[in-house]
């Protein structure tokens, strides 16, 4: 951070500029910015509908953005030169409703890009897989099929899959919006422990407590524009704007 | 009672023609060594042809599956041997039926995977895609496996269809086990070959359709 005055332009590993997507006439996201720097945590807030889900699958091209820029890390996401392929093993991304590989086993899960994508022998991928479970909390399920997982464990397991391809960053969606309120604790547990591992993260949620709490920025975005961005504490303590007010009380009831 | 025992088990007939219809078992089963792993292959590739992303090969594809499901297979298979000698194509019986049926087989077999297909989720896809995987590799290891498992009942039934409809073969005379106790029949003025023909296919399909039932009862 010391060094932040000197540079010129500040560092982003994610940098998303004027990101434009619509489905036929709705205009989900209409020029949104999305700067993420490394080893930070992004909130992305809002409610229903203002295209939090459509931004993050922006950023590692499972929607095709009308118009804007994506830089990660240094690669044009959106150039047609740049292979998508490899670009997304250092875009991880963890699903509201997990999406785990039914048909295989919880190992299998894990290491089916680390033997296809990777090109890693089933020996090093089976380690690998062994030492992301301990990491979520989960050492003894890797022969376990994802229908014989609690909702909780299957998130972990989501979070495992992505973490070991070992990503520059993780897009997170929803993570725990699909839980039973009793199991998202455990879930939200392993993304403290990445943040505290310095692993960049950007999770569209509605957990309000968890991101006062351990969020270093939070983006607000409605109607397709991001309407405030900044600290937790300013987002939540000292909203500038109407609409981010207005969301926040709601969202307390 | 005695004289349909006659007619119809006649079991000295029977031991008779066994060895004849023997014959027409193994034609039977040399069509469907071919055309089952044929069809269940190409019925992959008609599935990546109707469900293209790309209208100009999903189009012709749509239309050409719907005719030949709605197309009569035993036309089809008399166009193919008597039509294709009008072009210069002069094939033998045999490969009249391969090509006759696996066309008519691919289509069905190729609507069942779309159904499978149609069945996963379409996260698996995206989450699949989000870890690097290609969209090949995507369909090999996470999409397919899951449609297939889906539609597995579908797929062996299918699979009993086809190895009936082989029967049809024996219209342009191909010597497999219909046409043989036919054949039989024909020669020692019985029916019990016929018999003796239904009784191979009921050993031969019965297991397959108790799988069936198993498989389905499991969903
Ligand atoms: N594939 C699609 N086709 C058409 N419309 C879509 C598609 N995906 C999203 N939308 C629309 O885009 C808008 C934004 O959706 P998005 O899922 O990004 O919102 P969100 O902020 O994630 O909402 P939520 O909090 O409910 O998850 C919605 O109006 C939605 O209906
Ligand atoms: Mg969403």
């Amino acid at each position: 951070m010391s060094s932040a005055a000197a540079a010129p332009v500040p560092r982003y590993l994610l940098e998303a500029r004027g990101v434009r997507k619509s489905f036929g006439t709705t205009e989900v996201l209409k020029s949104v910015d999305l700067l993420v720097e490394p080893g930070k945590l992004v909130f992305l807030i809002g409610p229903s509908g203002s295209g939090k889900s459509t931004l993050l699958r922006c950023c590692n091209r499972l929607e095709e953005p009308d118009g804007g820029s994506i830089i990660m890390d240094n690669v044009d996401l959106l150039s047609p030169r740049t292979d998508i392929n490899a670009a997304r093993r250092q875009i991880g991304m963890v699903f509201q409703s997990f999406n785990l590989y039914p048909h295989l086993t919880v190992q299998k899960n894990i290491t089916l890009a680390l033997r296809k994508v990777v090109g890693m022998s089933t020996a090093d991928a089976n380690a690998r897989a062994a030492e992301m479970l301990a990491l979520v909390g989960l050492p003894d399920k890797a022969a376990s099929y994802p229908a014989q997982l609690s909702g909780g464990q299957q998130q972990r397991i989501g979070i495992a899959r992505s973490l070991a391809l070992n990503p520059k960053i993780i897009l997170m969606d929803e993570p725990t919006s699909a839980l039973d309120p009793e199991l998202v604790g455990s879930v939200l547990a392993v993304v403290k422990d990445l943040r505290d591992r310095g692993i960049t993260m950007v999770i569209a949620s509605h957990e309000m407590n968890f991101a006062r709490e351990a969020a270093d920025k939070v983006v607000f975005l409605d109607g397709g524009l991001v309407i405030e961005h900044g600290s937790a504490e300013n987002i939540f303590l000292r909203p500038q704007e109407e609409r981010t007010r207005r969301f926040l009380a709601q969202i307390r009831h | 009672m005695e004289q349909f025992g006659q007619e119809f088990l006649n079991l000295d007939v029977m031991a008779k023609v066994a060895p004849f219809l023997l014959q027409g078992l193994l034609q039977t089963l040399l069509l469907c060594s071919f055309l089952i792993p044929i069809g269940l292959v190409s019925g992959i590739l008609v599935m990546l042809l109707t469900t293209s992303p790309y209208r100009l090969l999903r189009w012709p594809a749509i239309a050409a599956v719907d005719f030949f499901r709605a197309f009569p297979p035993l036309v089809l298979l008399v166009f193919v041997y008597a039509g294709l000698p009008f072009i210069g194509l002069r094939v033998p019986a045999l490969v009249a039926v391969a090509v006759a049926f696996l066309i008519n087989s691919a289509s069905y077999y190729g609507e069942i995977y779309r159904a499978g297909m149609v069945s996963v989720p379409k996260g698996q896809r995206e989450a699949a895609r989000s870890t690097g995987l290609s969209a090949t590799q995507t369909l090999l290891y996470v999409t397919l496996p899951q449609a297939i498992r889906n539609v597995l009942p579908d797929l062996l039934s299918n699979t009993v269809e086809l190895v009936k409809l082989t029967t049809l073969a024996s219209v342009i005379s191909v010597p497999e086990l219909l046409h043989s106790a036919n054949l039989a029949r024909s020669l020692t003025y019985n029916s019990s070959p016929l018999i003796l023909a239904a009784i191979i296919y009921l050993l031969l399909l019965l297991p397959i359709v108790r799988l069936i039932a198993r498989l389905e009862h499991r969903l």
